[in-house]
């Protein structure tokens, strides 16, 4: 192995020193000048969200336990992208006073966890995907709990830290189990292994709901409400955003590599899961009233959406999963940094606290506007397209009835987008959030949200893309 | 450039536009010239595509043009249209242009409203240029969803409830469809790769076990928004609280697209299961037919009571188009383009009557005939197109209609003609005690007196709708024949499988 071979890793190191320059910058910043870390960490990071787009060789690592493909490439880009919004969006709550002596913390532990994702989306081996899961949610926790005054916040970080053990033990037992069965924790020696044996389908259902925790699929989902409530909302939006679609990814890309041959197994699993998510989640966003508690729901009902794609085992239904994630990013994001800034600005939180918002800060109450209907599936926004390939992957496995269901809750959940839309548009309100100015770095990672969400959708040769870089099960 | 991308292109123009004026009045202006190009661009539609069919030019559709959108699925955004379509595009024009007038004086976020109704308008003209169903599909939605903004913030009454129960439904429409519309991408792969186009898919034959699956997926998916019995419910409520460009635009055109859909969409591509599962639907349009007109009859909320009347003549249409023969049918074509005119035209004048009298309820008005006399005239002359005056537009099409139901030789048909049938008279009770409580006897307040009669922009408005329903009246052959071309294809398909 050469030293050349090591630029495979090309993402991963560039966050890794990215972490190591922000640790020194901290030893050696007065207290006085700890905000030019912001800039300092954002800035780096935007370079290497770029650097990450320029083209590299496919190939492994380490005997197979990392694999880069223009795919995971693809993906790493998606994620970076969604935690460069969130930094941008984070840069005003990170000036608090309180903040202070923490800045450096924040950016380094949003990396490390980034770090893992990358790990697991690129792992080649069980071993290098549980440590690469392991690295994204441990920091995770800390995040969560990082507003320490907050019991909320440390409630979410404990809440999380043990849902999080929990689950890791409930994969590992799993794994286990396929590892004795195979042989081996290679994914491509495990392929040739891989049959209908129990024992192996036993393993196989405990990794399903290890995973199915972390992307919080009904019934695994009860420690996400809490922790979206609890955490601070930048945290919050990178949870439902970035760590979500991570593992996602992962999930999928471990299904077609390895799993591929026993998709009788899976199907049923997936099929029962994606009713119950978007069902439940749906049904419980319903009555929420917080509106990161509303969104902790949304999100667990669109994670019920992408299984639609993930069962689809070929490459439409890889590519209509990364596009869907792709458009997830800026559209969750647009609606979380809305809501960041509001709060940010009047400490307001709940839907009764936006109404009349229309009239005092009208761009925000459309971006808003635009970001729900684009979760909701209304054209002319990405999101309309997105949904609608997921279903037409449905479609192509022939789970016509599965779309129906699927349909019905996208209907049932435009009521509750259509609540918000309502309390900013409709309804009146003696004492609105008053007209403010947000922060320039706000405005900017808004911008690029509408942005994707115009474009996105419009602009078929993003898709034909990803559609070019998909693998299926073969 | 294909003149039919104007249908998209000037809509949007016109948004942008108006985005960029400072203020209600800026906004009605720009709209106002904007959705008069489009008037315009559709007359010009409208004698080009008649010039060309007179030089011999066949094929279904005319103005066809390609692009390749999503590559990988084979989606394109396909333009053409046949003279359905045509006639459509015309009618969609006019209502929207009188729309526009007829909310000369809103002022409350003036431009947000007719960034609203014009977005609606666009989704209206996508659907009918569309050739592709998924550019179909996305115009419809596009259709769908200003909706709920423009009764939610502008309307009146119960607004918020009425505007979200029409969403929903529409959208729950909508969601059927799309397992409809995968069904037919999906199944067409029998003939080749998978597709969306119109034209491709009628060249298909799909067996007949998919055909029952997805027909009523298709078939009632389009039909929530024609009103079909029991799923119209949202029509009434949405219709009388929407303001008064909204009730227009919703009962003269939007409700079209469901039929437009059923036709094209439904019964063309599934024909056998369209013959097959006809029965049950005729039944359920003969219900909507006549409940319906019985509703109006009951209510005294003048938006209710065309409404309900709505209800019962889009009924007809869905009645007409499953009766399946070619007289029918174009009787069906006929009462889209009848109902959209005299209903905008019924809406339009509501609106204005409630802007002087500050009621709809009838019970409370008597004698506008004396004080606003063209408003008076002009709602006469909806109420007897509406019961099918010979010389206006209704009767044209409701006597097509009948005449084709007819034909059929078999009980079934027959009867349910005959119950149908009733509805012109029913309607003649409705609408003859609407003008006699509202228009004529005393006038009922002091400070009727006072009513100026309708303004120049009140006029437009009325006049542009007036005046085709009239053209129609006198002169339906040209109108009839021109329909019936672009049905032969359809009705082929239909009647190749008996």
């Amino acid at each position: 192995m050469d030293i050349a071979s090591f630029s495979l890793m090309r993402n991963e190191l560039i966050l890794v020193g990215i972490v190591l320059i922000l640790l020194i910058a901290e030893i050696f910043t007065k207290k006085e000048n700890k905000h030019k870390i912001i800039t300092l960490g954002t800035v780096l990071f935007g370079v290497a969200t770029l650097i990450n787009f320029l083209p590299l060789a496919e190939g492994m690592l380490f005997g197979g336990s990392f694999q880069t493909t223009r795919m995971t490439m693809f993906m790493k880009s998606v994620l970076n992208l969604g935690v460069f919004i969130v930094f941008l969006q984070s840069v005003t709550w990170l000036k608090r006073e309180e903040n202070n002596e923490k800045i450096s913390e924040f950016f380094i532990l949003i990396i490390s966890t980034l770090i893992g994702m990358n790990f697991m989306i690129s792992s080649g081996d069980f071993l290098m995907m549980y440590i690469g899961i392991e690295l994204a949610t441990i920091p995770m926790a800390a995040l969560a709990a990082f507003e320490k005054y907050s019991e909320k916040s440390a409630e979410a970080g404990i809440k999380l830290i043990l849902t999080s053990a929990l689950s890791s033990g409930i994969l590992l037992y799993g794994l286990s189990f396929i590892y004795g069965t195979t042989g081996s924790i290679y994914f491509a020696d495990c392929v040739v292994n891989i049959n209908n044996n129990p024992l192996q389908t036993f393993g196989f259902v405990f990794f399903v709901a290890g995973m199915a925790f972390k992307i919080s699929l009904v019934p695994f989902h009860l420690w996400t409400a809490d922790v979206y409530e609890g955490a601070p909302i930048n945290v919050t939006s990178y949870l439902s955003v970035v760590s979500k679609g991570a593992a996602a990814f992962t999930f999928m890309i471990i299904l077609y590599r390895v799993f591929g041959s026993i998709t009788k197994v899976w199907e049923p699993l997936l099929y029962t899961l994606a009713v119950a998510t978007m069902t439940i989640g749906n049904l419980f966003a319903l009555r929420q009233n917080n509106l990161k508690r509303f969104m902790a729901f949304s999100s667990i009902a669109q994670a019920g959406f992408i299984l639609l794609g993930i069962m689809q085992g070929g490459e439409l239904g890889m590519t209509t999963v990364v596009y869907f994630m792709l458009i997830y990013v800026f559209t969750n994001l647009a609606a979380f940094g809305v809501i960041s800034a509001i709060s940010e600005f009047s400490g307001k939180e709940e839907i009764t606290d936006y109404n009349s918002l229309y009239k005092t800060n009208p761009k925000l109450s459309l971006i808003l506007l635009l970001a729900l209907f684009s979760l909701a599936g209304i054209p002319p926004v990405a999101g309309f397209f997105s949904k609608f390939f997921l279903f037409a992957a449905a479609g192509a496995k022939g789970y016509y009835i599965l779309i129906l269901i699927a349909v019905l809750n996208a209907t049932v959940s435009l009521y509750y987008y259509l609540r918000v839309v309502k309390a900013m548009l409709i309804d009146h309100s003696d004492t609105p959030i008053a007209t403010f100015k947000t922060p320039w770095p706000m405005r900017i990672s808004l911008l690029i949200c509408v942005a994707g969400i115009f474009v996105i959708g419009f602009a078929s040769a993003i898709y034909e893309y990803i559609s070019s870089i998909s693998f299926g099960i073969n | 450039m294909n003149i039919l991308n104007l249908f998209v292109i000037i809509p949007v123009l016109t948004v942008i536009a108006i985005v960029f004026t400072k203020d209600f009045k800026g906004a009605r202006v720009a709209a106002a010239v904007g959705m008069s190009l489009q008037l315009l661009t559709a007359i010009i539609l409208v004698f080009s595509y008649f010039a060309q069919r007179k030089a011999g030019i066949t094929g279904d559709f005319l103005y066809l043009s390609d692009y390749t959108w999503f590559k990988t699925l084979n989606i394109h955004y396909t333009v053409g249209v046949d003279s359905i379509a045509v006639w459509m595009l015309l009618l969609a024009s006019i209502v929207v242009f009188a729309g526009i007038f007829a909310s000369w004086q809103v002022e409350y976020l003036a431009r947000e409203f007719f960034i609203s109704l014009i977005l609606l308008a666009t989704g209206v003209f996508g659907f009918f240029i569309s050739l592709d169903l998924f550019t179909m599909f996305l115009f419809y939605e596009l259709a769908v969803i200003p909706m709920y903004l423009l009764i939610g913030i502008w309307g009146s009454g119960p607004k918020e409830y009425s505007a979200m129960k029409l969403t929903l439904m529409l959208m729950g429409g909508s969601a059927l469809l799309i397992v409809g519309l995968l069904g037919l991408y999906f199944y067409s792969s029998a003939a080749g790769p998978v597709t969306f186009s119109l034209l491709e898919l009628s060249k298909i034959s799909f067996p007949i076990a998919m055909q029952r699956f997805f027909f009523p997926f298709l078939f009632v998916g389009f039909g929530i928004l024609g009103a079909l019995f029991p799923l119209h419910t949202w029509s009434p409520d949405g219709h009388s609280s929407a303001p008064t460009a909204v009730s227009m635009l919703h009962a003269g055109v939007l409700m079209k697209l469901g039929g437009y859909g059923c036709l094209r969409v439904a019964m063309f591509l599934l024909p056998d299961a369209a013959q097959e599962m006809a029965w049950i639907f005729l039944i359920l349009t003969t219900i909507s037919v006549v409940y319906g007109a019985f509703g109006a009859i009951w209510q005294k909320d003048l938006k209710y009571i065309n409404a309900y009347s709505s209800v019962s003549h889009c009924g007809l249409v869905l009645f007409a188009l499953l009766m399946m023969n070619k007289t029918s049918m174009d009787g069906a074509v006929l009462q889209m383009i009848s109902h959209g005119l005299m209903t905008a035209l019924f809406f339009a004048l509501i609106g204005m009557i409630y802007g002087r009298t500050h009621t709809r309820n009838i019970d409370q008005m008597g004698g506008l005939m004396a004080v606003v006399p063209f408003l008076g005239v002009a709602y006469v002359i909806a109420g007897l197109a509406s019961l099918g005056l010979p010389g206006l537009s209704g009767f044209v099409a409701e006597m097509t209609i009948f005449f084709g139901s007819f034909q059929h030789p078999d009980t079934f048909h027959r009867v349910a003609t005959i119950i149908a049938t009733s509805s012109i008279v029913i309607t003649a009770v409705y609408i003859l005690r609407v003008v006699g409580k509202l228009l004529l006897g005393q006038v009922r307040e002091k400070e009727y007196l006072e009513f100026p009669d309708a303004k120049w922009y009140e006029r437009i408005s009325l006049v542009v709708l007036i005046v085709p329903i009239a053209m129609i009246g006198f002169y339906p052959s040209f109108l009839s024949s021109t329909v019936m071309v672009a049905l032969n294809p359809i009705v082929e398909r239909l009647t190749a499988m008996l």
